[in-house]
């Protein structure tokens, strides 16, 4: 039994990573035939590192993901501090299935939507060209609001508010209980949500494929590049942000171990 | 100041006023765009001719049914097999599970062309060994791997995460109570996994009957699903937004219809999904 287990995770794994196998297996290819390999060489990788547009869409994403992630961040803490206080359960339960919108909804509908108002409102101003920079990330930051607030709020509800209280009696004011007291006792909320924000904002696709315009992110050159012939350079690219995610995890993982231990000694 | 609460309620108004803005309005526009003609003048010819589109909604349907049903399947021993290795082991599986949910789904989908292209990798080894080349890619059975595929982690994921939370003691009580392992499964283990079952079947579900790149690439555009279909109203032009918008509207509905029905299976207080 504890064999066949083993086999049958053994067996989804390589599920998994058989396409991203291939794919890395490819992206050395010497011909630009994504199936016969013909010998190994680098170019592909080569020819990356001088394609502007490609380089110039990584910046693009970068900024979006970095501007969404924090922005989302400081609005979602403060959308969430404020959902506290909010002592009406109807205005509560508003706000809440309001939240939870762009979560549940297909993201074709939340980017196609979203377009529309962009569209519409650009109209209204008469702009010639409605979508770019600011749209798209106006719809980063809506999408990861809400996975920012509801990273946030179960640590708010674990914090006691008797501390809030005594340092209020010890002569804080409310804005700087809030930073020396709440703060840190919500903070690893803060950062999953800010993490979260931040990949998600990297990877999306759909949402910016109808709300960019012009400012290309990398999901939509790489979606452009698959919607011609299939070429290594594809794979190219996917590999190299592959190998960069994993280092990530890699380094992730060591620091959070790290820190658990750390923490498991403290306990002693 | 309220005992409870530790902040004040103005610092919500940002974030409540741009929901409004960015979530309800767009929706509220997105409503109107689909109850009038190019002009603005109100009329229900978008609605009514969205019959056109029976097809393409009820193969959404089917497929997204077959994929997120095969998905279950899949995921479910895999995430049960994952609680009965060391917690080491299970971290690390964890982490190679959810590698490929960091990477672009274009790219992943986008690989197994190479795989099961006429030329491709599984033709190769099959002309290799005799077998005449089988017709892999453009077939419906190629866009429901792509859904399986792209999506699996979503479905191992919260079920993983709600059975490791399940407390060992429960298992120990049923066996000494005489349960067998069908009954410890029926009676013990699946009541509890439940709630990561359902919010694994919205997170399949949900993508798979929306997408639109996996149906173009692993079916060759001859399986038109709703969300090629809102794609393709897109590219031909502002003209078109209204009928695209009925269509969108239709899917949301749709959606959370079927949200709605599996939240009725879910006694789970707190709502949302597991993430």
């Amino acid at each position: 039994m504890k064999a066949l287990s083993r086999l049958y995770i053994a067996l989804i794994l390589f599920f998994l990573y058989a396409p991203v196998l291939v794919m890395i297996f490819f992206s050395f290819n010497s011909s630009s035939s994504v199936w016969v390999f013909e010998g190994f060489s680098l170019d592909w990788y080569l020819s990356l590192i001088s394609n502007s547009t490609m380089l110039g869409a990584l910046k693009h994403t970068l900024v979006i993901a970095v501007l969404s992630a924090v922005i989302s961040t400081v609005l979602g803490t403060a959308a969430a501090v404020g959902i506290m206080a909010i002592r009406s359960k109807l205005a509560n339960k508003l706000i809440m299935a309001t939240t939870n919108i762009p979560m549940m909804n297909a993201d074709i509908v939340t980017g196609i939507s979203l377009m529309f108002l962009f569209v519409f409102v650009g109209k209204l101003i008469g702009l010639s060209e409605s979508l770019g920079f600011v749209t798209v990330l106006i719809a980063h930051i809506t999408f990861n609001l809400p996975y920012v607030i509801l990273s946030v709020l179960p640590k708010l509800k674990q914090t006691d508010a008797n501390l809030h209280e005594a340092a209020l009696d010890l002569g804080c004011t409310p804005v700087k209980a809030f930073f020396k007291v709440i703060l840190p006792s919500i903070s690893t909320g803060i950062a999953t949500g800010m993490i979260m924000a931040f990949t998600l904002s990297l990877d999306d696709f759909v949402i910016s494929y109808f709300t960019c315009g012009d400012y290309q992110t990398l999901p939509i050159i790489i979606y452009n590049m698959t919607k011609k012939s299939v070429t290594p350079d594809t794979y190219a690219l996917s590999t190299l942000i592959f190998i960069v995610i994993f280092l990530l995890l890699i380094f992730y993982n060591m620091v959070s171990s790290k820190a658990e231990r750390k923490a498991a000694k403290r306990r002693f | 100041m309220n005992k409870k609460s530790f902040g004040n309620k103005l610092v919500a108004c940002p974030y409540i006023v741009w929901s409004a803005i960015f979530i309800i309005v767009p929706l509220v526009i997105m409503a109107y765009f689909a109850l009038t003609d190019a002009n603005g003048v109100f009329t229900l010819a978008n609605l009514a001719s969205l019959g056109r589109y029976k097809k393409a909604f009820a193969i959404s349907i089917v497929y997204a049914v077959i994929s997120t049903v095969i998905t279950l399947l899949l995921a479910y021993p895999m995430a049960y097999f994952m609680t009965k290795l060391k917690i080491s082991s299970q971290k690390m599986i964890m982490m190679i599970v959810m590698l490929p949910m960091w990477m672009n789904f274009l790219i992943r989908t986008y690989s197994w062309i190479s795989i099961l292209a006429n030329t491709g990798i599984i033709n190769t080894v099959l002309g290799k060994l005799g077998i005449g080349p089988l017709k892999l890619i453009n077939t419906p059975g190629a866009v429901i791997l792509g859904m399986v595929y792209d999506f699996i982690p979503y479905m191992i994921l919260p079920i993983y995460s709600v059975m490791s939370k399940i407390d060992n003691s429960l298992l120990e009580a049923s066996d000494d109570l005489g349960a067998n392992a069908f009954n410890k499964f029926k009676r013990v283990i699946f009541p509890l996994s439940r709630p990561g079952v359902i919010s694994g079947i919205t997170m399949v579900f949900v993508p798979s009957v929306s997408t639109f790149y996996i149906s173009q690439k692993l079916g060759g555009n001859k399986t038109m699903l709703i969300g090629d279909t809102i794609e393709y109203f897109y590219n031909s032009g502002p003209d078109y937004y209204n009928i695209a918008s009925a269509i969108s509207l239709i899917l949301m509905v749709l959606i959370m219809l079927s949200l709605f029905v599996m939240n009725r299976f879910t006694n789970d207080e707190s709502g949302g999904v597991v993430i």
